[in-house]
């Protein structure tokens, strides 16, 4: 177990179980032994706004938010969250994204366009990224709103944690009816092609 | 001893029944809401929504001179409503320990000020403690119960949102046996605060803060850690956090309790240290009682008065880091929005189509400033809207007087809002209120009020009916509407816009996100047809987020709407926009 503080930023859109998947990463990290903080905003967030969650664990930790550009592994659920997050994340930092676009107010009414070309600028700045078809994985396990799941599974590769702890922490998180679904998700995800480089 | 993580928030909850608590009772506000959403899960304590912030501390009141332990709990502005009881409360003190939960928004995440409520534990003269995680805010919360009967003052317990809503590692105990059976006491020289007896009270109040200090020096929550010495920085909460993260070797006194301030540890501290800092979020709170003491002292000339810190901005004060970057390139926002079928869209879009002069009020509904549907001109506090419509009616000239409407939801209108309507025909104001009656307290996350039929224990209860309570404040013209008939609601708001008397309008659908079964019942989906959609964008002027423009493809054909199914809730209201019958239930 090394000293230093894993940090962990979890982004996308108000509605997409970024909260829940943050939960069970930081329940995993607590079974296998660390200290761990978790922050996010509720509150106005909550009606469709952007959602950043923060979640940081190592033998000690102080601060519950991320310090600005200490952020290890970036995990966006949704491609524009993920490219806004960008410069949180430390240089040479990791970023697994969702490959799905939700257009916000000012796109739905045909005021703004929705930004091109993201993944390849995404690429460019952080070239140790995974890109990963969530919803088309979860569908796979049984569920289309599993995608968070999947992704989190992608993030376990990256993460000094026994499968056990995450096995342990599904099941403790999940309601019972979705949890095979779930555990699907995640293994799908952790099977994907994405090593430390 | 088992472990959980845990929110701040619903470690307090846990640290009151640990304490003992029998009564938890507040109004619900960002970001203090959770703590009595989880009180409620201890069937030891006994957990109820107010009205408001006054009623819910008078509750509490109540219980602790009834001899029980007491929590009482609110966001930062929820304190002004209350400063009323709060003020003498603290000249009487308690029965039973009473602990006065603020829980302070610095950034205003979710607010409409960023007050620093430590303020109020030095105007009111009663201790405040200041827990730095979730774990603390357990003990702190026992440790407030202990002390509010020790020293027979209620005690301040402030969070802040990144306490409240943080999580991190707390380890549970047991709750508390062997407190005193409540019981009626009749002490009336302490507890009627009639003048003579309140003279004899302020000097006990002024004697205690001074005990308290003195005291202080020897809490283990108010805690000396010598580092390097040539840095000695005094914070609290979770700005102590960020210190140790950003500067890690710097020498800490981490106050538990901020007020009254430990004195004597301070003194020691800063003879210890070379150079002296406070690190505090939002007012000089400590800082100006440091220097007050003599004692030199750098803090706001480094750090700003403005929003919250994080641990990036301490080091750059410090200049330890550069200034972030202004961000380069402008994404497009994704700012919150009325959901899909919100009964609050049709109402706004009525009143911008008939440039209505909105106050408005605090909830879901203040989104209708957003664009497209751009309606709303004040907002100022909970409450505020009605007495605000007949103070601009007091000013302009009759044509414009017409035009002004204030709009308040249920909860919001029972929480401060009917004193306003009382004031409206007693004084014969001639402006329209919309009361948004959707049956729940929407914006902090659905809670049950007096006007949904259910209370905080889920038991069954009596709604009120609020075309009757306003027929017996006087109002002459009440109107109920279905706020999704477009036509309908912009008849009568014109009608009652116009008549140079006290209206009330009252819609009449529930929020979407109401649970409860047969409250909100979904319609069949709509959908666009394409052959006969023009691309007129009219049905974007309602801003419902099911409902995407997509632009022309390829060869300059138009644009055209689409209705995303899994968001549209059938509320009709789109399909009365289309001049081209373009949209329709799917059925």
């Amino acid at each position: 177990m090394s000293d230093r503080v894993t940090n962990i930023l979890l982004v996308g859109v108000g509605g997409q179980g970024i909260l829940l998947a943050a939960e069970i990463l930081s329940e995993a990290v607590l079974l296998a032994g660390f200290d761990v903080k978790k922050s996010e905003i509720h509150g106005m967030s909550q009606r469709g706004g952007s959602v950043v969650s923060h979640v940081r664990y190592g033998t000690e930790v102080f601060s519950p938010i991320v310090p600005e550009g200490e952020g290890d592994i970036l995990f966006g659920f949704e491609l524009m969250e993920t490219y806004r997050s960008l410069s949180l994340l430390r240089q040479g930092g990791a970023v697994v994204a969702n490959d799905l676009r939700i257009a916000p107010p000012s796109v739905l009414m045909g005021q703004e366009t929705y930004p091109e070309g993201l993944v390849e600028r995404i690429r460019e700045r952080f070239p140790d990224f995974l890109l990963l078809d969530g919803q088309k994985l979860a569908c796979e396990a049984g569920n289309s709103r599993a995608a968070n799941t999947v992704l989190l599974g992608a993030v376990s590769r990256r993460l000094d944690i026994d499968e056990q702890f995450w096995q342990q922490a599904l099941e403790k998180m999940v309601p019972k009816k979705a949890l095979e679904v779930n555990k699907k998700a995640f293994m799908l995800g952790r099977s994907s092609d994405w090593n430390a480089p | 001893m088992k472990k959980e993580i845990l929110s701040g928030n619903e470690a307090i909850a846990r640290g009151a029944y640990e304490a003992g608590c029998r009564v938890a009772c507040a109004y619900p506000g960002t970001p203090s809401t959770e703590i009595l959403e989880n009180t409620v899960n201890y069937k030891e304590i006994d957990s109820s929504w107010a009205p408001n912030e006054k009623v819910a501390l008078e509750v509490a009141i109540g219980a602790s001179f009834g001899g029980g332990r007491a929590l009482c709990t609110m966001k930062h502005v929820g304190v002004n409503v209350a400063a009323d009881p709060l003020f003498t409360l603290s000249y009487t003190g308690v029965g039973g320990g009473l602990v006065l939960v603020t829980a302070d928004d610095p950034e205003m995440h979710s607010s409409q000020n960023e007050q620093d409520n430590r303020n109020y534990a030095k105007f009111a003269k009663v201790p405040m403690l200041e827990p730095a995680d979730s774990q603390e805010c357990k003990e702190f919360t026992r440790l407030a119960f202990e002390l509010s009967e020790q020293y027979d003052t209620p005690v301040m317990l402030r969070t802040t949102t990144r306490i409240s809503h943080s999580k991190s590692i707390v380890t549970l105990g047991e709750r508390l046996s062997g407190l005193a059976e409540p019981k009626l006491i009749r002490n009336a020289a302490k507890l009627v605060m009639l003048p003579g007896n309140a003279r004899v009270r302020h000097p006990l109040v002024e004697e205690r803060i001074e005990k308290m200090s003195e005291a202080g020096a020897t809490m283990a929550i108010n805690r000396v850690e010598l580092r390097d010495t040539s840095i000695g920085i005094i914070t609290s909460g979770v700005c102590y956090q960020y210190v140790r993260e950003a500067i890690p070797d710097a020498s800490t006194l981490k106050l538990g309790m901020v007020h009254p301030l430990p004195k004597a540890l301070i003194r020691e501290f800063a003879a210890q240290v070379d150079k002296l800092y406070v690190v505090e979020e939002l007012d000089p709170f400590i800082e100006e009682q440091v220097r007050a003491m003599g004692i030199a002292v750098t803090g706001k000339e480094l750090i700003s008065l403005c929003g919250e810190l994080t641990p990036g901005r301490i080091r750059t004060a410090f200049g330890l880091q550069p200034p972030p970057a202004a961000p380069g390139e402008k994404l497009p926002g994704r700012p919150p929005n009325m959901c899909p079928g919100c009964p609050h869209r049709g109402v706004f879009f009525a009143l911008n189509q008939l440039k209505a002069y909105v106050t408005g009020d605090i909830g879901c509904y203040t989104l209708g400033f957003m664009p497209p549907l751009s309606s709303m001109d004040t907002c100022i506090c909970m409450g505020a809207s009605i007495g605000m419509a007949t103070g601009v009616g007091k000013v302009v000239s009759t044509e414009e007087k017409k035009k002004v409407v204030a709009v308040i939801g249920d909860s919001t209108f029972l929480h401060t809002g009917i004193n306003g309507l009382m004031d409206m025909v007693y004084n014969n104001s001639p402006s329209t209120v919309v009361i948004l009656d959707n049956r729940i307290t929407a914006m902090t996350g659905r809670q049950d009020n007096p006007a949904s039929g259910f209370t905080l224990m889920d038991a069954p209860s009596h709604r009120i009916d609020f075309p009757l309570l306003c027929k017996s404040l006087g109002v002459k013209h009440i109107r109920v509407i279905n706020p999704f008939d477009l036509e309908q609601t912009k008849n009568v708001l014109r009608e009652e816009m116009d008549r140079p008397e006290t209206s009330v309008v009252i819609t009449d659908k529930p929020c979407v996100l109401v649970k409860r079964e047969g409250v909100f019942q979904k319609g069949p989906v709509y959908t666009v047809e394409v052959e006969k959609c023009t691309g007129c964008r009219a049905c974007l002027k309602i801003g419902c987020p099911a409902i995407e423009w997509r632009p022309a493809g390829d060869g300059g054909k138009k644009g055209k709407a689409f209705i995303d199914p899994l968001l549209c809730t059938g509320c009709d209201v789109c399909r009365q926009l289309c001049k081209f019958e373009a949209i329709g239930s799917a059925k």
